[in-house]
């Protein structure tokens, strides 16, 4: 006897999706060792996608490519594709510096420089030269703060060190700092792990507000959190990327068994 | 299934799972006692299953504790958290076929004091039916097996059409029989009970299958058509 199968629901794909980054084949060597194998995934402007995995799946590692981070690193050697906007970001002649503008990063902890609330954000549009006149440069650090949900905690205390700050709003400031160059993407590699409950809750509530406006990856170790902020999730796993697709599938309904069994609580 | 790196969150999954067996068997027991009551005319058995039933309610009250304290405490995700969220559907449903039961009992024990009406001869073979639903249900819920759940719905059909021929032959006897119309009122919603049951039992079914598979069973075809009868039928 056969019995229709109904499909689960698969979540609100949107069907026009602005693609800004394209990775194809990437391959990511430490030295002899091989962290990131033939991983391929196209990230949009209007879903936020979330890198999960166990430590040293190479999750960071592949996000940490999409601005050339990994350049730092001496014995790093990336193969592959990666185009943000269809361009090769990986070609020569590739001004880094700018890359890293248009693809911001933010950390695990969070790293604002020992200056001014105001000179944190204004550094990045000092060096790239936006913001040409004063009024313009207070414009874009009131903007950024009041984008990155800090203007009415911060707009009293601009001159105040970004150190003193409690950790999540230095987090927040650092959003803010990413933000202030008018970038495309931002990576975010465990932005929450060293913030408490409700300090994670602002980040989130401010991830949600930015979809839309940049591109945004997230690396998390923190499940609900994956599934909370995401539209898109990819689980990586010793170097390979095991399952890509609908965060509410993901979670609910993992095609691979790896994937659920790391997502339930059973991996090794 | 692999188990859980944290050992105790396999023993409160295990813990559920078995107070919905438990739940399930009950269940099976009640709707078997209570048509036993009715055919014998033992208005005290019949009592005995009416009180029986809040050992139902106290399992599911403490299945819908535990369900919560696991969603709580563990975060499920994947086919744990659709096996915690069917089981604590399932609860509910198995309450309510407790119910049911119930007031088979209350009815079977008015039946009772009552002379005996001859379409009850039907009742004995549709509640086996109906509750060997109920227990193969729970059995495919034990073996998390998804083929079993698929197969329960089949069934439910026969019990449709057992109602729908009940259902005739008791409008029928009514009209036939004015006198008779308490004994076969109460007759009808008994054999309306059952008929829930069986109803209920296929949610369960489907809510097995969905916990193992992540899909959805298509909706049945129902059997039923009595709630179209007119005068006339």
């Amino acid at each position: 006897m056969d019995m229709p199968i109904v499909p689960g629901h698969h979540g609100d794909a949107a069907p026009d999706l602005t693609t800004k980054i394209t990775a194809r084949n990437v391959n990511v060597f430490y030295g002899e060792k091989q962290a990131i194998k033939d991983v391929s995934i196209d990230v949009s402007l209007e879903n936020v996608t979330a890198f999960i995995g166990p430590s040293g799946c190479g999750k960071s590692t592949f996000l940490r490519c999409m601005n050339r981070m990994n350049d730092t690193v001496a014995s790093a050697r990336v193969e592959g594709c990666i185009e943000l906007d269809g361009e090769d970001i990986y070609k020569s002649g590739m001004d880094v510096v700018q890359l890293r503008a248009r693809v911001g990063m933010v950390f695990q902890k969070p790293n604002p420089f020992p200056k001014s609330i105001y000179d944190n954000v204004a550094y990045g549009p000092r060096i790239h030269g936006l913001g040409g006149s004063k009024s313009d440069l207070d414009g874009i650090v009131e903007q950024s703060l009041r984008r990155a949900g800090l203007w009415e905690e911060a707009k009293d205390r601009l001159q105040e060190s970004g150190t003193a700050m409690s950790g999540g709003q230095q987090q927040r400031l650092c959003i803010a700092r990413a933000i202030a160059v008018d970038p495309e993407v931002i990576l975010m590699d465990e932005p929450c792990s060293a913030l408490d409950p409700i300090a994670t809750a602002k980040i989130e509530e401010l991830i949600d507000e930015l979809r839309g406006k940049y591109a945004i990856v997230i690396v998390t170790h923190n499940m609900q959190q994956a599934a909370r902020v995401s539209q898109k999730t990819a689980f990586f796993h010793l170097g390979t990327m095991v399952e890509y697709g609908d965060t509410s599938t993901i979670f609910t309904n993992p095609v691979q068994p790896r994937t659920k069994d790391y997502i339930t609580g059973r991996y090794g | 299934m692999a188990e859980h790196t944290v050992k105790s969150y396999d023993d409160d999954i295990h813990q559920l799972r078995s107070l919905i067996s438990q739940m399930g068997g009950l269940c099976e027991a009640q709707i078997l006692a209570s048509i036993d009551a009715l055919i014998r005319r033992d208005a005290d058995a019949a009592l005995s299953v009416v009180a029986t039933d809040a050992r139902i309610d106290a399992l599911e009250t403490e299945a819908e504790a535990l369900a919560i304290r696991i969603i709580a405490l563990r975060a499920p995700l994947a086919d744990d958290l659709r096996e915690i969220v069917s089981c604590l559907k399932i609860t509910s449903v198995l309450e309510r076929i407790g119910d049911y039961a119930k007031n088979i009992a209350k009815r079977a024990s008015a039946l009772a004091q009552a002379a005996p009406i001859e379409p009850m001869v039907i009742v004995p073979e549709m509640a086996r039916v109906v509750a060997s639903m109920v227990k193969d249900t729970l059995d495919a819920f034990v073996d998390r097996n998804p083929d079993a759940a698929a197969m329960i719905s089949h069934r439910d059909m026969k019990v449709d059409d057992f109602y729908s021929s009940l259902f005739r032959s008791l409008l029928t006897f009514m009209m036939e029989n004015p006198q008779a119309i308490t004994p076969s009122a109460h007759l009808l919603f008994i054999a309306k009970n059952l008929e829930r049951i069986g109803d209920h039992a296929t949610n369960i079914a489907e809510m097995v299958y969905y916990s193992a598979t992540g899909q959805h069973l298509a909706e049945r075809p129902r059997g039923d058509d009595t709630a179209f009868a007119t005068q006339a039928a």
